[in-house]
C-alpha cells in the first residue's frame, strides 16, 4: 500500500530519514524499528574526517532551529571501514549523504561509497549552507550544480539523488540543470539561510552568525517548491523540510514527492517517524486508497 | 544503556524560591539503572515558542517508589514553562542519556554549583552506597541560589560557599576551607568558570578531575552534533560522550 519507488529503489513506504539528523540510524535503535523505515540518509560524508564547526552551533527559533554544525563527520574511509558494517545488514535503503568542497572531493567520496554493496544510493549534498568552501556554492549556480553532477555521474552508477538547496532565485533552474547532467532524483529542500541575535549580549547565537533553519517553520516554503519541482522535472523528487506528522508528509507527496525525508522532527520526538509510516497508512484506508502512489502528485 | 521515551506523572512539586523548582516524577514501571550524572530530556508542553526538548540532570532517584527527581533552574523560556505544571500532570522524557560520573576513587570532594548542585544528590547516594568517603562542596551567588543543602547531610561532610556570606564560607567553593588537595578524586558540576577554576586546580595537584557539562544541545543522542565541546580529541557530543568528562580529556576548554 506504501510502497513507492526512487528510480531503482524500492522503498517499502515513503518515510526516510534526512541527512544530519538521525546520526547513522544507531543513535535511534532503543526507540525505533528501523526496518520499518523506507529510507535512512545517513550523516553528510566528505573526503576527511571533518571537526566542523566552533560551538554554539544551534539556537532555537519560532516553529524550528538554526544550526551550523558544518559537515562535522568521521570522513569516508571510516565510514566505509568501521560504520558500514555496523549498519550494512539493516532492512530499508541506506543512502549515504555525500558532501565536499571540491568536485575531486565529491567524486573520491562518491567511489569510495559505490563499492559499498549495501548503499544503493547516495543523495550529493550541493546545499550545505555551513561550509565556507564548496556546499552551497555548487548548489546555487545552474552551471556549477550541473558540472558537479555530470563529473560524479561519471564515476557513480547507481542511484544518484541531488539535494537542492532553498536559498536561490529559482530553484526550477538548478532542477533541471542537474536533470540534464545525469541525477536520477532530486531531494530538497535543505536548510534555509537564516540568522538570530542574542540581545542581551549583543551577539550572534550561532559561532558562525549565520546558519541553516529547519522545522515547521520552512514547510510551507519546501512544499511551495516540491511543488515547483515536481512539475518541471521527469526525476522523482524527495521532499523535505520542517515534516512531523502524516499531514505532513500527505501535503508534499500530494505536492508531488514520491518520498519524504523528516529531519528535526527526530530531535523533539525519537518515534516521530513510526508515527508517520502509521498516519500514512491509517490515511490511505480511511480514504479508500489502495496505493499511495495515487495520491502523489494530485495537486 | 537502553534509552527509553516514557511518560511520567508528577507526583510532587517542590517550589524553592523563584529560581529553582523540583519535580518528583513517578513512572508505573520499574526505572532502568540509571547512572548518576546521566540525564534526561523533557518535552516542554503546551508553549508554541519551545520546540525543542530541554536537557535536564537528574537529581535524585528512588527504585522502590519508580521515582526521579529533576530539580530545575529557571533560567529561559522552556524552564519557565515546566515551572508552571503541577502535580498530577504529566512529562514526556527521553532518557536516560549520555555518560555520568565514573564514581571511582575513595575520599572524594564533590564540588556543585548552583543548578550544577542537581546531579551531585544522586552521585553522593551511590558514592556512600559504595562506602566511599565523600566531601560536599556547594556554593551560590547567595543563599537562595543553593536551594538543596539538608539532602546531602547523610551522605557526607556538607559546606557552603556564597559570594555574600549568607550561607556558609564566604566567597568561592574554590575559596573554601573544605577545597584542599586532601582528596584522590573531585567531582564537579556548575557554572563554566568554577567547573575550570576546580580542574585547573586539580590538573595541578594531580588529582583526578570530572566536570559535567552543559551544552545547548537538540537530540541528545548524539545524532545533530549541536551541543559539541573541544576535547583532546576533537570536538565531542556533550549529550552522548559526556556530559561527565574527565578533566585531562578536556585541556582546551580548560585553558580557553
Amino acid at each position: 500500500m506504501l510502497q513507492t519507488k526512487i528510480h531503482n529503489l524500492t522503498l517499502k513506504n515513503p518515510v526516510m530519514t534526512a541527512s544530519g539528523t538521525f546520526g547513522y540510524g544507531e543513535e535511534f535503535a532503543d526507540f525505533i524499528d528501523l526496518n520499518r523505515l523506507g529510507g535512512i540518509v545517513v550523516k553528510g560524508t566528505t573526503g576527511e574526517r571533518r571537526q566542523g564547526n566552533p560551538y554554539p552551533r544551534m539556537a532555537e527559533t519560532p516553529s524550528g532551529m538554526l544550526n551550523a554544525v558544518g559537515l562535522q563527520n568521521v570522513g569516508v574511509e571510516t565510514f566505509c571501514k568501521d560504520v558500514y558494517h555496523r549498519i550494512k545488514d539493516l532492512d530499508t535503503n541506506i543512502i549515504v549523504n555525500v558532501s565536499g568542497s571540491s568536485i575531486e572531493e565529491y567524486c573520491k567520496t562518491a567511489a569510495m561509497v559505490g563499492e559499498l554493496e549495501r548503499v544503493p544510493a547516495i543523495e550529493l549534498n550541493i546545499s550545505c549552507p555551513n561550509v565556507k568552501k564548496g556546499g552551497m556554492g555548487f548548489g546555487t549556480d545552474p552551471t556549477m550544480a550541473a558540472q558537479v553532477v555530470s563529473e560524479v555521474r561519471k564515476i557513480y552508477h547507481k542511484t544518484l539523488i541531488v539535494k537542492l538547496t532553498p536559498n536561490v532565485t529559482n530553484v526550477v533552474e538548478i532542477a533541471k540543470a542537474v536533470e540534464g547532467a545525469g541525477a536520477d532524483s532530486v531531494s530538497l529542500i535543505n536548510t534555509l539561510l537564516g540568522m538570530a541575535i542574542d540581545v542581551e549580549k549583543r551577539r550572534p547565537y550561532l559561532s558562525t552568525i549565520t546558519g541553516g533553519l529547519s522545522g515547521p517553520a520552512v514547510k510551507p516554503v519546501a512544499v511551495r517548491m516540491v511543488w515547483q519541482v515536481a512539475h518541471a522535472v521527469q526525476i522523482p523528487v524527495i521532499g523535505l523540510g520542517g515534516i512531523a506528522s502524516a499531514a505532513d508528509a500527505l501535503e508534499f507527496l500530494m505536492a508531488g514527492a514520491k518520498a519524504i525525508q523528516v529531519g528535526t522532527a527526530n530531535f523533539i520526538d525519537p518515534t516521530v517517524t513510526m508515527k508517520i509510516v502509521d498516519g500514512l497508512e491509517d490515511y490511505c484506508n480511511r480514504h479508500g486508497i489502495s496505493d499511495i502512489n495515487d495520491i502523489i502528485g494530485i495537486i | 544503556m537502553k534509552k527509553y521515551i516514557t511518560n511520567f506523572t508528577i507526583k510532587r512539586k517542590t517550589v524553592y524560591n523563584s529560581h529553582y523548582f523540583s519535580l518528583v516524577l513517578q513512572h508505573p514501571d520499574v526505572l532502568p539503572e540509571i547512572e548518576a550524572g546521566q540525564f534526561v530530556e523533557v518535552e516542554v508542553p503546551g508553549n508554541k515558542q519551545v520546540m525543542l526538548r530541554r536537557p535536564i540532570s537528574i537529581h535524585d532517584v528512588d527504585s522502590d517508589a519508580n521515582t526521579m527527581t529533576l530539580l530545575i533552574q529557571v533560567v529561559g523560556k522552556g524552564t519557565r514553562t515546566l515551572s508552571q505544571l503541577q502535580e498530577g500532570e504529566t512529562l514526556n522524557l527521553v532518557y536516560p542519556l549520555g555518560h555520568g560520573f565514573s564514581q571511582e576513587g575513595s575520599n572524594v570532594l564533590l564540588v556543585g554549583g548552583g543548578a550544577g548542585i542537581a546531579p551531585l544528590l544522586h552521585l553522593s547516594k551511590c558514592l556512600k552506597a559504595k562506602g566511599v568517603r565523600a566531601t560536599i562542596l556547594l556554593g551560590g551567588r547567595t543563599e537562595e541560589l543553593i536551594p538543596v543543602r539538608d539532602e546531602f547531610a547523610p551522605y557526607g561532610t556538607v559546606g557552603f560557599a556564597t559570594e555574600d556570606g549568607s550561607l556558609g564560607e564566604k566567597g568561592l567553593v574554590t575559596q573554601h576551607s573544605l577545597f584542599s588537595a586532601d582528596y584522590n578524586h573531585i567531582y564537579t558540576c556548575g557554572p563554566t568558570p568554577m567547573m575550570k577554576a576546580v580542574a585547573r586546580y586539580a590538573m595541578e595537584k594531580g588529582i583526578e578531575c570530572e566536570v559535567s557539562l552543559e551544552n545547548m544541545m537538540a537530540c541528545g543522542v548524539g545524532a545533530c552534533l549541536c551541543c559539541v565541546v573541544d576535547s583532546d580529541q576533537g570536538h565531542k557530543c556533550v549529550c552522548k560522550e559526556g556530559p561527565v568528562f574527565n578533566a585531562k580529556q578536556l585541556t582546551n576548554w580548560i585553558i580557553n
